[in-house]
């Protein structure tokens, strides 16, 4: 397979892991969510994060020259293959927790398809778009909740503070451009992630402001997601999500 | 439009969304394509949104329509682009929407201020959203502040 055709195939798959990552963790909220109306809320995001992370992972397929289908990427690889951002892989929380992280990656998400549309692949700008007009209203879901949280009462305010100082420093990974896709960016298939920080930067301070919450300091970082290094958590949820297919294996609806 | 195409199609207006089955999948706007060449038909769709679970019934209803008029080879394949906007929307599917009990979308595309969302009961615009999703991703939960009833809106995509 040429060179760059794998770095292409190995993009999309990372770009799959994000989307289906969080969509899993999203789903776990189902019958779990503070009240009806949110419980379905949270689910149907999943649903657009999952039916997102298939459109990823069949273009993927298409790359392939192994022969994988998008369940193959989805149920058959460990953790060490998978290649999402951490922030996406951490456990929901409170409801504090689960919103702060959703604002994050919707304010990325943004950003990133917005330029993704205009990528030179085809496939993949055409999934940008798809996915672009969803993040919109998932941006303005949670950004009003984090307002009305932040500017709630005394234990919302404290819960949504305590979640993004503990959330912030996943953020920078994010903005981490690995090599390849520093490749894949010279061909304008890649977005510069790179360049994204300070747009991304600017829309939270706003938000959180109106929310009157504090800016976290930005001093700590950490990473790893791309590369294949996660934390503990990717691997018991991956146990769960996984597990039809480890014990049934090719057993199909 | 020749004959066999104008055939298929009439037989693709007879199916229906399985989860709003006032709605035919042409009055969505799901259809984007319909392409025969002597008895293969290739129909093109685009999916409402992203993870719709009812994507792989519509497929499989395109399928079993056509194949119970006869077409054996029916391909089904999905294309992204243009994405579907609920501004493909027929005027006619937005009448039965409305009589169903489901406010149609209003204005056009999403992205911009909502405006006269109508209480689908008793046309007031005095209405409150609830929740940003209702039963499925593509409709949100509002109330009307006249008659007190919960509704359904098909949401600006």
């Amino acid at each position: 397979m040429p060179d760059l055709q794998q770095k292409l195939l190995n993009y999309c798959i990372a770009l799959g892991d994000d989307s289906l990552v969080l969509g899993h963790r999203l789903s776990e909220w189902c019958s779990n969510g503070p009240f009806l109306e949110e419980d379905l809320a949270l689910t149907n995001v999943a649903l657009d994060f999952i039916g997102r992370a298939r459109f990823f992972y069949s273009y993927a397929a298409e790359l392939d020259s192994k022969g994988r289908s998008e369940d193959d990427f989805a149920y058959l690889r460990d953790c060490r293959d998978y290649r999402n951002f951490l922030i996406n892989e951490l456990p929901n929380g409170d409801f504090a927790f689960t919103m702060a992280r959703q604002l994050m990656v919707d304010t990325y998400d943004m950003l990133f398809y917005q330029r993704l549309q205009h990528s030179s692949d085809a496939t993949l700008a055409s999934i940008a778009c798809k996915a672009i007009k969803e993040s919109r209203y998932h941006l303005r879901r949670s950004r009003d909740w984090i307002v009305r949280l932040g500017d709630g009462t005394d234990e919302s305010h404290t819960r949504s503070q305590n979640a993004f100082n503990e959330l912030w420093g996943y953020a920078n990974e994010m903005f981490d451009m690995p090599d390849d896709e520093v490749q894949l960016l010279d061909t304008g298939i890649a977005v510069n992630r790179a360049a994204l920080r300070q747009d991304w930067d600017h829309a939270m301070t706003e938000v959180l402001e109106e929310a009157t919450l504090e800016v976290p300091a930005n001093d700590w970082a950490i990473g790893g997601g791309r590369q294949g290094m996660h934390s503990e958590h990717l691997g018991f949820m991956l146990a769960e999500m996984q597990f039809l297919q480890r014990s049934y294996p090719g057993l199909q609806w | 439009m020749d004959h066999e195409t104008e055939r298929v199609n009439e037989l693709l207006s007879t199916v229906v969304d399985p989860e709003i089955p006032v709605l035919t999948l042409a009055d969505l706007g799901v259809i984007r394509e319909v392409h025969c060449d002597k008895g293969s038909v290739q129909v093109t769709i685009t999916p409402t949104y992203a993870g719709c679970p009812a994507m792989h019934a519509m497929r499989a209803d395109i399928e079993s329509t056509l194949a119970k008029a006869g077409y054996r080879d029916v391909t089904v394949r999905q294309s992204l682009s243009p994405a579907w906007t609920t501004d493909w929307m027929s005027e006619d599917g937005r009448k039965k929407l409305r009589d169903y009990g489901i406010a149609p979308p209003a204005g056009t595309s999403c992205g911009k201020t909502i405006e006269r969302i109508e209480c689908p009961q008793c046309s007031s615009e005095d209405v409150k959203q609830i929740s940003e999703f209702g039963s499925t991703a593509c409709k949100a939960l509002y109330q009307c502040r006249d008659c007190l009833e919960p509704f359904d809106y098909f949401k600006c995509l």
